[in-house]
């Protein structure tokens, strides 16, 4: 085929400045890395604690991330309200939480409280889930691919703001609970008790979803659905109710993620939703979007990179106040995953009718 | 269960709960607090009374409408009540609860106060006030329903003329204020200190029910008219038309005052970040949910580049400035838009949000703090000047915006119906098949994600123009978000659609001002339902409408069941 000069020499610079890019990045990883071990600013000790708090809280991502990559797999939908689902499990949380503190069952029972306390998040996020599903997106599932996201959109400021003028603008504290106080030492390390409770709860979570999404009907049913709506259908699988099963699964997942961002973080706020939503969905896409290990494996990566990333290669470049720029790792890494592997770390090779 | 559904009173009855919820919401939310301190007829009636009002007679209204068919008129009229009594009854459940429960330790809003307001200031005695008062309104609703067509119409319109004026009153009435004489006292006459008199709310009434039943009356015959007259005198009567508009523009700060100046440059502002998306995502379809990068990044420069404060480079005009930060905004397009060319749909909304956030982090980091000021951001940026008149204010910035957003619609118009137009939509209907008509999918996407940043960045000089300061808390997603929405709001693709949706969504919640914890509330909800009603915007671009009426067609043919799950009766 025939290309003109001027052509050619657009395609090289493109090369070129993607090359950079990915060159500029490489390096400040390297050099930052390389100058911070040489300055031996941190002892092992500390560089553990990054480890370990990039786990819990990245397992908290991952459990987010569950409900995004599993609607997007059956509706090609990024459903932008997720991180408010995540709050209004944290928020409704917060609320049985004080209540039991104030009667003392949270002392006496912690076990059995934070159990109930999980439930109540669960069912408060997957009722408001459920009805924003019926509300705002089953309407529109025959539109066109916009008109879902920024019904989605607006379902996000509704469930924001709605809370907002419920509960009001502060800052809630979350109650104390003792059992999850100190830490415990493995190995001669010393590791929080409460990342350790919030990263092996997570764990169960997903490991119970992964059960049922490969190992019982209705999780075989999703799985034909997220392959073919079409035909799933015609082989009598009740389109309607996989999807509302789904929301489902994905809403009691990010209740338990906001329980466990208030056990670590301890306070809850109507804006909280946003910037975990967001890390999550860079997760799901880094894990490859619509995958479900790559969900798990992608929060778990992006909470310690995000955790070690600051101190382990920013600090040393000179960089003043570098965890200010946390949240500009997370985001710099989504754009990177997104230019040059879309299809994630374990995801499948994107096709056009599915991207 | 199902027996129950058979039942004709179901309607009613599911109508009045949804009703009930409705009203409950908004008292919890706490609008019946704050928008009850701004009254519409001055201590007769408030915004937020209004607000009960209308969900009780709406409750009433649908649920006497559905029972209207094909019974009498006491059928009509017992569904009414049962609606309008289900909803206020579910208020009664709230004043009982609330007067034995503490509510207040989880709803902030369930106070005492909101019990007085819904009782009429009776308290926890008064429990037995909002069911009557529900059944009360579900009857007038249903009333309402039995009244002629024509009648009907024209109480509702004026009752709507009633409300907008009340809305409006503040802006009303200090316009009418500022002149002595006549106006003044007209103003005196229609507009208390707070909402209309009751005179004033009386004769709004009669105007807007009369006018609106005049003019629909002889709308036909005017359009008649018009259409038989000659092609020359129509040419006249269109140029009269387009000049009067031009005048009322030019006029139109002096008339209004400084505030609603300001409203119209911010709205200005919107409307340019509009039309540059309007390229980006409205023509060739590419989502960008990061746009206030390139607005950022404009205003940033020529912040730098003019100011007189600690942070300024250079201290040049603001005219020498403007063209260098819509440059380095375009740059800013090519250098975001080339990484992200091969991504599509909704991986490109959330890449370009993450470029947005990331300028937003960088600006405010302590990092660049030394030369962009960080979250203190850059001060005592000079307004421009044309010639030896300053633009000083509000009401003079508002020709800068106001110019700008001409100027950038006629650039919109000529390119929308050039080749690059052209290649665009193609490239938003099917890039594969844009691509194998011999469409360089490469520098025609570039050219968009430029063009589309350029546009901002112009958006972002007058922003700093106006402002005098710029800070990094506002260059926020929400701005990427309000641009969007505006987006498709007033019509994807549509560049009158853009100035109305920057209007409907920028201007109206600047004007009030005193709603303000409620305007992103009103805005998902508005977003939603515009989604769910009319996805197409307010003033569509001719071939969007096209497409999504084909659409509705498919859907209803082949899913006739997705919009409605209630069984019929």
């Amino acid at each position: 085929m025939y290309t003109s000069l001027t052509e050619k020499l657009i395609d090289w610079s493109i090369a070129l400045y993607l090359w950079g890019f990915r060159i500029i990045v490489v390096l400040i990883v390297v050099i930052g890395t390389v100058l911070t071990l040489i300055g031996g600013k941190y002892n092992s000790q500390q560089w553990i604690d990054f480890v370990v708090f990039g786990i819990a809280q990245g397992s908290i991502y991952a459990l987010i991330a569950l409900g995004y990559t599993m609607v997007y797999g059956i509706l090609r939908m990024i459903n932008f309200a997720h991180g408010e689902i995540f709050m209004s499990g944290a928020f409704s949380a917060y609320f049985v939480a004080s209540a039991l503190e104030q009667s003392g069952f949270l002392d006496q029972n912690p076990l059995v409280a934070l159990v109930l306390i999980m439930l109540v998040a669960m069912a408060a996020s997957t009722g408001i889930a459920l009805l924003v599903e019926r509300v705002a997106y089953r309407p529109l599932r025959q539109a066109p691919r916009l008109v879902p996201l920024i019904s989605a959109i607006g379902a996000s400021f509704f469930l924001q703001y709605t809370f907002r003028g419920l509960f009001g603008p502060g800052v809630y504290a979350y109650p104390v609970v003792e059992l999850l106080q100190g830490e415990w030492t493995f190995f001669g390390i010393n590791i929080l008790k409460a990342q350790v409770v919030v990263t092996i709860a997570a764990v169960l979570m997903m490991l119970g979803l992964y059960t049922i999404v490969m190992r019982t009907k209705i999780g075989k049913a999703m799985r034909a659905v997220s392959e073919d709506k079409a035909t799933a259908a015609l082989m009598g699988i009740n389109v309607d109710r996989v999807i509302v099963t789904t929301f489902a699964l994905g809403a009691a997942m990010a209740g338990v993620a906001g329980v466990l961002y208030a056990l670590v973080f301890r306070q809850v706020n109507f804006f909280m939703g946003f910037v975990p939503g967001i890390k999550a969905f860079t997760s799901a896409v880094l894990g490859g979007v619509g995958n479900i290990p790559g969900a798990m494996l992608g929060g778990l990566f992006l909470g310690i990179f995000e955790s070690l990333g600051p101190a382990l290669f920013l600090e040393s470049l000179g960089i003043v106040a570098p965890y200010q720029l946390k949240d500009a790792i997370a985001f710099t890494m989504l754009v990177l995953v997104l230019i040059f592997r879309p299809s994630g770390i374990l995801g499948e090779k994107l096709t056009a009718k599915k991207a | 269960m199902n027996e129950l559904r058979r039942l004709p009173v179901w309607h009613s009855v599911r109508i009045g709960l949804i009703g009930g919820v409705i009203m409950l919401y908004i008292c919890l939310v706490g609008m019946v607090e704050v928008f009850g301190r701004s009254d519409i007829i001055e201590r007769v009636i408030s915004l937020g009374q209004v607000l009960l009002l209308l969900t009780g007679l709406g409750a009433g209204y649908l649920a006497a409408r559905r029972a209207g068919e094909p019974t009498n008129a006491l059928t009509v009229l017992i569904s009414g009540v049962v609606a309008g009594g289900l909803t206020g009854g579910l208020l009664t459940g709230l004043v009982v609860i609330g007067s034995v429960v503490n509510l207040r330790a989880v709803f902030i809003n369930a106070s005492p106060a909101l019990y007085n307001a819904l009782t009429l200031g009776a308290g926890p005695n008064g429990a037995w006030i909002p069911l009557v008062g529900g059944a009360a309104l579900g009857l007038v609703a249903a009333l309402f329903c039995l009244l002629p067509r024509r009648v009907r119409q024209s109480i509702v319109n004026g009752l709507v003329g009633v409300l907008l004026a009340g809305l409006f009153s503040g802006l009303l009435r200090v316009i009418l204020a500022a002149r002595p004489g006549w106006s003044a006292e007209l103003g005196r006459f229609l507009f208390a200190s707070e909402g209309l008199t009751l005179a004033g709310a009386l004769l709004f009434f009669i105007l807007a029910g009369g006018l609106a039943l005049l003019w629909s009356q002889s709308q036909a015959t005017v359009r008649e008219r018009i259409t038989r007259l000659p092609e020359a005198q129509r040419k006249t009567l269109r140029w009269a038309m387009l000049g009067l508009a031009v005048i009322l523009i030019l006029i139109f700060p002096q008339i209004s005052g400084a505030f609603i100046a300001q409203v119209i440059v911010l709205v200005g502002i919107f409307a340019l970040m509009g039309l540059g998306l309007n390229i980006t995502l409205g023509m060739a379809g590419l989502f960008d949910l990061g746009f206030v990068a390139f607005f950022a990044i404009s205003a940033y420069t020529v912040g730098l580049l003019t100011s007189t404060g600690e942070h300024g480079i250079a201290q040049w005009s603001w005219w020498a400035a403007a063209p260098v930060g819509v440059l380095l905004a375009m740059i800013a397009g090519a250098f975001f838009g080339l990484p992200v060319l091969g991504i599509r749909g909704d991986y490109l909304a959330i890449a370009t949000l993450g470029f947005g956030e990331i300028v937003r982090l960088l600006v405010g980091s302590d990092f660049l703090r030394p030369w962009l000021g960080g979250s203190f951001g850059i001060l005592a940026i000079p307004k421009p000047w044309i010639g030896n008149l300053e633009l000083a204010g509000p009401q003079q910035i508002y020709y800068l915006a106001v110019f700008g957003a001409v100027l950038v619609a006629f650039v919109a118009v000529r390119l929308r119906d050039s080749r690059l137009g052209r290649a665009w939509m193609a490239i938003r209907e099917d890039e594969d098949v844009a691509e194998a008509l011999g469409i360089n999918l490469v520098q025609t996407k570039l050219l968009a994600y430029m063009l589309g940043g350029a546009f901002a960045g112009l958006g972002g000089a007058i922003f700093a123009a106006l402002v005098g300061s710029i800070f990094p808390h506002s260059m926020n997603l929400l701005v990427s978000v309000n641009v969007v929405a505006l987006l498709i709001v007033g019509g994807m693709g549509s560049i009158p659609g853009v100035i109305v949706g920057a209007f409907a969504l920028i201007g109206l919640p600047e004007l009030f001002r005193e709603f303000d914890e409620y305007r992103y509330l009103l805005y998902g909800i508005a977003l939603i339902a515009m989604m769910l009603a009319k996805p197409e915007g307010l003033w569509p671009s001719a071939a969007i409408r096209r497409e999504l009426h084909t659409d509705e067609t498919d859907e209803t043919e082949t899913n006739p069941g997705s919009s409605s799950t209630v069984p019929a009766s």
